[in-house]
């Protein structure tokens, strides 16, 4: 294929995943603005004055990059594993596999359609957090693209999830028992300052905490770990994922007999 | 380069094919191709199959004989083991994605997204093959129009009938305007007045250039349709010749006789082996070399008057049968039903 057949295979899948996730708005875009808005009113307006201060912040405008971020990775893995697993199981992911379209260029359809819907969801958790507090934003470069990239990440974690696959059991085991607790335990409701020593280091094994807290210094320009960090691992992740998705579709796992 | 424009039923078809193919090079090659599951099962060992530019081509065998695994390979959704094909001269292996260009599959599961619409199902397709908006929705409308499913391009394609999904099928493989057209069982479960018309669209489509492959289970069909017949039996082709050639090889037919008057003892005619089936039919044994005409006379003079004569079997059903063994099945692993629920996330 040449290079501009290739743009329009690519933007085709990627049309194709944004008009999929918005067809079924209700089940897509909805309930994450409900649940975070939620979350906002119960720890941010309820709970958090009793809580205090949090790195020298309300909790509200603390636990607010966190929520946005929380959103952003639900949906991006939930969006392509989703959409990835049902046009495997109904069968007509092979409409794309019988096609010429190059394998990269259908990860990058599914990862784009991924980071759309989870930047959309994002961008609506924000709107909603307005209602609730003043949003200020320190640093812009490194919120966009800490976002983006957690996105991305997600995104790729979603697809390889459900190349392997098999049955809807083994879409919804990674985010319960895997997805939940890392991010519920990476820093998007506390400092882990507030932790003994112990669970602090425990903590840094945790990916997610790399990618709130470098979230978080982006709105807030304050940090538990240093960011560079946080954009060495996602860096380093996205590669790995990436390269690891590219070796499955090559081969053609659980995809071609 | 000069382009073909046919007009039929009044529309004017401009075919992409046809006009540029190299008439040396097959339109399909097929060189010792071996294919052994990951269970174990050995559905092709050793196939060796040419099809040549412009052909009406079917593959015919029993369930689980390897028809599926050769267009699995040609459309890249079953990995071969060993062998080699080629599209009209591309090498699935050095340039599978130049290969794919020259072919539409139309397989035999619905497997389009049910949720879509039936125009951005053609229009979605055409985009995976690189084609510009603009002439994919020119093309789906040209191919949704021909199949007769325009009016229906804005539902949903769950509420089509299993006639038109077939249908929308044929259309999504031709949007790129392949020059080989695979059809994997493409009439079956539709009823007699579809499965005629879409006979006479393939015909046209052939008669414009495009080569044909299909499989069916209605060997009437691949009597009616195909100049060539291959048949493939446990993995192996056995037969790969001309219809006619391979309809030559009958050593005997069996008819069915009609009599105006009833019967009451199965007619004797000599030379002829001949069965009472009721009052008013029976059947009679036609070896190669024998004439149905000599079986009148004797007839007339013992006062039987023939009101109809009918094949009791298809030509070709009957030498399907005698040349394939009868066995217990062994099928390839297939995927699992899929699902008419969208949703999850």
């Amino acid at each position: 294929m040449s290079t501009r057949e290739q743009w329009i295979a690519f933007m085709t899948l990627m049309v194709k995943e944004i008009r999929r996730f918005t067809r079924i708005w209700q089940q897509t875009l909805l309930p994450p603005a409900i649940t975070i808005a939620l979350y906002f009113v119960i720890f941010g307006t309820l709970i958090g004055p009793r809580i205090g201060s949090m790195s020298g912040f309300t909790y509200m405008e603390f636990v607010v990059p966190g929520l946005i971020m929380l959103s952003v990775i639900t949906n991006s893995f939930g969006n392509v594993v989703s959409s990835f697993f049902g046009s495997k199981f109904a069968g007509n992911i092979e409409e794309l596999l019988v096609s010429p379209t190059p394998n990269y260029i259908i990860l990058s359809g599914y990862v784009l359609g991924g980071v759309t819907r989870g930047l959309t969801v994002g961008f609506i958790v924000t709107l909603l957090s307005l209602f609730f507090t003043k949003l200020q934003i320190q640093h812009l470069g490194v919120t966009i693209a800490v976002v983006i990239m957690t996105s991305i990440l997600f995104s790729l974690a979603g697809l390889i999830n459900a190349v392997f696959a098999k049955n809807f059991d083994d879409i919804s085991i990674i985010p319960t028992f895997v997805l939940t607790p890392l991010t519920y335990l990476g820093g998007v409701f506390y400092s882990v300052s507030l932790l003994p020593e112990f669970w602090q280091k425990v903590s840094l094994l945790n990916p997610v905490l790399y990618m709130v807290n470098a979230f978080r210094y982006g709105f807030l320009g304050v940090s538990d770990i240093d960011v560079r960090w946080a954009f060495l691992m996602l860096s380093s992740v996205i590669t790995g994922l990436f390269l690891f998705a590219m070796h499955l579709l090559k081969n053609g796992k659980n995809l071609r007999s | 380069m000069p382009r073909l424009i046919v007009n039929f039923a009044g529309c004017s078809f401009t075919p992409l094919v046809g006009i540029e193919m190299n008439s040396d090079l097959p339109a399909l090659s097929i060189k010792g191709l071996t294919k052994a599951y990951d269970n174990g099962f050995q559905a092709l060992k050793g196939v060796d199959l040419d099809v040549m530019p412009g052909d009406f081509f079917a593959l015919l065998g029993p369930n689980g004989a390897g028809k599926s695994t050769i267009i699995g390979i040609i459309s890249s959704l079953v990995r071969k083991t060993t062998g080699s094909v080629a599209v009209f001269g591309h090498d699935i292996d050095k340039d599978f994605p130049r290969a794919k260009k020259d072919v539409g599959v139309v397989p035999q599961e619905f497997n389009f997204n049910q949720f879509e619409k039936v125009f951005d199902i053609v229009v979605t397709q055409a985009g995976y093959y690189g084609l510009p908006r603009k002439v994919a929705e020119q093309r789906a409308e040209k191919y949704l129009r021909r199949l007769g499913l325009w009016d229906k391009q804005d539902q949903r394609s769950r509420m089509l009938s299993g006639g038109m999904k077939r249908r929308l099928m044929i259309a999504r493989a031709l949007v790129h305007e392949p020059r080989l057209l695979i059809l994997d069982e493409p009439t079956a479960g539709v009823d007699i007045e579809l499965r005629r018309s879409l006979w006479d669209f393939l015909r046209e489509i052939n008669a414009q250039g495009t080569t044909i492959i299909l499989t069916t289970h209605y060997l009437e069909e691949a009597e009616s349709l195909c100049r060539r017949i291959a048949i493939i039996d446990q993995g192996l082709i056995t037969q790969n010749t001309t219809t006619r050639e391979l309809l030559a090889q009958l050593d005997k037919e069996v008819f069915v006789i009609d009599t105006r008057e009833a019967l009451t003892t199965c007619p004797q005619l000599e030379g002829y082996s001949t069965e009472l089936i009721d009052s008013h039919s029976f059947e009679v044994v036609v070896v190669k070399g024998q004439s149905l005409n000599d079986l009148f006379a004797p007839l007339t003079a013992q006062g039987i008057h023939v009101s109809s004569l009918r094949n009791k079997a298809n030509r070709l059903e009957e030498l399907f049968l005698s040349l394939v063994s009868g066995r217990a099945e062994q099928e390839a692993p297939t995927q699992e039903a899929p699902v008419l629920k969208e949703g999850g996330q």
